[in-house]
């Protein structure tokens, strides 16, 4: 896919964590209006999301919503963190691993005393992370 | 005038300058390459396993809880105005042990799965979350039969409060409030604001069935019981109602 994926991760009031990955290792200089208008649509589908969320007790929510080409996948925590990933269509099984991934080092950095929860995510360490686990799973 | 011992550090301004590594230690240097190769110095909180096999490893000793629970109470009491505030401290200072271990214990089941109805929440906190924080399950779980919305979980050997002994002033104050703390910090992570309240109950003749005393700390059975008595708020019941149909 040549359009680079969001991941998103929304706490009770506010985005804790955000990142824009080009899983295409040459990463041209993304337009910054289809930027906004992924946030936008990215956080459009919260209300759909929170529709779900007590319907399901899975964690992995699978697609949420479909905009245009573009579909939104969330996973919920134990906690209701909400991780969501806009994504051109790819494969259920490869973005639930991507998840799994990703809440496993959500729930080690929760771990920090330090961290308080419902608050913005500001590791670096957490980041590289996240990056490298959507090179490796969603590209 | 050269002096004979030129080439020594005769010069006590000049630092003393070491020879490098290569030329004196020739094997260790082999080690010292590959010691700054694997870097164990640094072990980022991220990289680290979260012992999924269930925590066994992750055992403290009680009297090492009892000692810092200790010092965690006497800070509180310094600071507290009043019996109230006191139990709101101590409950704040559980708040955020019980998010914690909601994230943790809910990842170390392993499956992917949360709780959506009222009563498998408050399973999971009577089982997963008490045999992770206290080594067994709660002792039982009821609801109140005056109230709708109450619910209580019962501890027979409540670790906070095992070795306090609460002098008559401050009445009705329970040391397992820190532990209602971690309740209210569990359900609320999950979805289901509650007031969470800890209570010493006196336990009735025959009730407690253990044998042998008790087992887990050597001394006589404990003549209380801690009740935590869980209120849910009309939106968590009202949302659960809906979810019923």
């Amino acid at each position: 896919m040549s359009a680079p994926v969001l991941f998103v991760i929304v706490g009770k009031n506010e985005p804790l964590f955000e990142a824009e990955i080009d899983t295409q290792s040459s990463a041209a200089g993304q337009n910054d209006l289809s930027t906004r208008q992924n946030y936008f649509v990215l956080h459009s589908a919260l209300d759909l999301v929170e529709k779900s969320a007590w319907t399901t007790n899975n964690m992995y929510l699978r697609v949420v919503d479909k905009v245009n080409h573009q579909q939104v996948s969330t996973f919920l925590t134990a906690a209701n963190v909400k991780f969501m990933l806009l994504h051109g269509g790819k494969g259920e099984e490869v973005v639930k691993n991507f998840f799994n991934e990703v809440y496993g080092y959500y729930v080690k950095l929760s771990m920090n005393p330090f961290y308080k929860y419902d608050t913005p995510i500001t590791s670096k360490a957490f980041d590289a992370r996240v990056r490298a686990a959507a090179r490796a799973y969603l590209s | 005038p050269a002096s004979r011992t030129n080439n020594t550090n005769t010069n006590l301004h000049q630092p003393k300058r070491n020879p490098p590594l290569l030329d004196l230690y020739p094997p260790l240097t082999f080690a010292y390459n590959v010691q700054t190769m694997s870097r164990p110095t640094s072990t980022n909180i991220l990289d680290r396993n979260l012992g999924r096999s269930g925590g066994r490893s992750g055992d403290v000793s009680l009297s090492a809880f009892a000692y810092i629970y200790s010092e965690l109470v006497q800070y509180h009491q310094g600071r507290a105005a009043s019996i109230s505030e006191l139990e709101r401290r101590l409950e704040s200072a559980g708040y955020g042990v019980g998010l914690k271990v909601l994230e943790m214990t809910a990842y170390r089941a392993k499956e992917t799965k949360r709780e959506t109805r009222l009563m498998s929440i408050l399973h999971f906190v009577s089982s997963s979350v008490w045999k992770s924080l206290f080594g067994k399950a709660a002792d039982s779980l009821e609801r109140s039969i005056d109230h709708t919305d109450e619910f209580m979980i019962i501890d027979y050997e409540p670790i906070a409060s095992t070795f306090v002994s609460v002098p008559q002033d401050l009445g009705s104050l329970s040391a397992d409030a820190y532990v209602s703390g971690i309740i209210a910090g569990v359900l609320d992570g999950a979805g289901f604001s509650a007031r969470v309240t800890a209570h010493s109950v006196k336990v009735e003749e025959g009730e407690y069935t253990k044998q042998g005393g008790n087992t887990m700390t050597g001394m006589l059975p404990r003549k209380d019981k801690a009740v935590f008595l869980v209120k849910f708020s009309p939106e968590v019941l009202s949302r659960d109602a809906a979810l019923e149909r």
